[in-house]
């Protein structure tokens, strides 16, 4: 068992994640921050394996995971 | 469920100010991880320069004083040298350390001050607009270079880290990338052993990261990082430069 968190506050929409992610658990969503950022969700959550790689490469600390 | 990734102790709740995709968000996490990881936050000054880097101080928890641009290091000299048991880095960008601040990235290595800095290198310079920087590559594009670094009129690029590897005062060299997250995981060990470097009182640890500017490139945040992968790191060899025997003793 395995979560992705994502802060939608700290959230950039810059896609880096999605990229990194193995399983295609995140995508962009359809709700904007303070910012105007359409923030990443973690649409297949489920598949989360807990490995870590979509918060090693976000630039913004926007991604907790929990395992 | 217990919480494997989240924010580190050395980072301040203050969301970056950085375009989205730029990597100095990421640079600026694994010091905020070593911090917390070395346990130092209380002990640890650092130095913001002028640029992107210049903000600095609004997100770490350690001590911030802020610098004119280029002299971060002198500055962190001055403060090495007057709280000897503190710990002091400088956090630069390449148009910083290597154009306007090069004398003093050359004499602090030189002199081996026990201070720490880290280069973030995106071959421009990022906050004024992507002009041309020392560290920009051959027949490179910029906004006072459109038709390419010229190298006859513009001359070579810098590779900062390999010359700084030339110094004796200047122990612990190394070039890393944040493109990956494998090369993100090699930058982290390479900035922690700077700071163990420095906590040892060894001499001058310099870390140099290969970073991107999605906005002034012209690229997506992806693309960036595939433009680094094929044009900055061909120049810029990855690996520790210079380990001296008390380094790897450490």
């Amino acid at each position: 068992m395995a979560k992705v968190k994502i802060l939608p506050e700290y959230c950039k929409s810059c896609r880096l994640c999605i990229e990194a992610c193995p399983k295609g658990v995140l995508k962009i969503g359809d709700k904007a921050n303070a910012k105007g950022y359409y923030t990443v969700i973690a649409a297949d959550e489920e598949k989360c394996n807990g490995c870590t790689l979509c918060a090693i490469v976000c630039p913004d600390v926007a991604i907790e995971v929990y395992k | 469920m217990e919480k494997v990734f989240g924010r580190p102790k050395g980072l301040t709740e203050v969301p970056f100010s950085f375009c989205p995709g730029c990597t100095h968000g990421i640079i600026m996490r694994l010091i905020g991880e070593v911090l917390e990881e070395l346990d130092i936050i209380e002990d640890t000054i650092g130095v913001s320069p002028v640029g992107c880097a210049g903000f600095s101080q609004d997100f770490f928890t350690c001590d911030f004083v802020g610098g004119p641009h280029g002299r971060a290091q002198a500055i962190g000299t001055g403060i090495k040298r007057a709280l000897p048991d503190k710990i002091v880095f400088t956090y630069q960008g390449d148009g910083d350390i290597a154009g306007i601040g090069t004398q003093h990235a050359i004499h602090t290595a030189a002199r081996g001050e026990r201070i720490t800095s880290i280069m973030v290198n995106n071959a421009i310079y990022g906050m004024t607009g992507g002009q041309m920087a020392p560290t920009t590559l051959a027949g490179m594009k910029t906004s006072t270079s459109p038709h390419g670094r010229d190298l006859v009129i513009n001359g070579h690029p810098i590779d900062l880290p390999k010359t700084i590897a030339t110094l004796d005062g200047a122990v612990y060299v190394a070039s890393v990338s944040a493109d990956s997250p494998k090369n993100i995981i090699q930058a982290k060990k390479a900035i922690k052993k700077a700071f163990q470097v420095q906590q040892a009182g060894l001499g001058f640890s310099f870390v140099s990261v290969l970073s991107t500017c999605p906005t002034n490139w012209g690229l997506s945040p992806q693309d960036s990082l595939q433009w680094l992968r094929d044009n900055m790191m061909p120049v810029y060899k990855l690996g520790e430069l210079k380990v001296t025997e008390e380094v790897k003793n450490l």
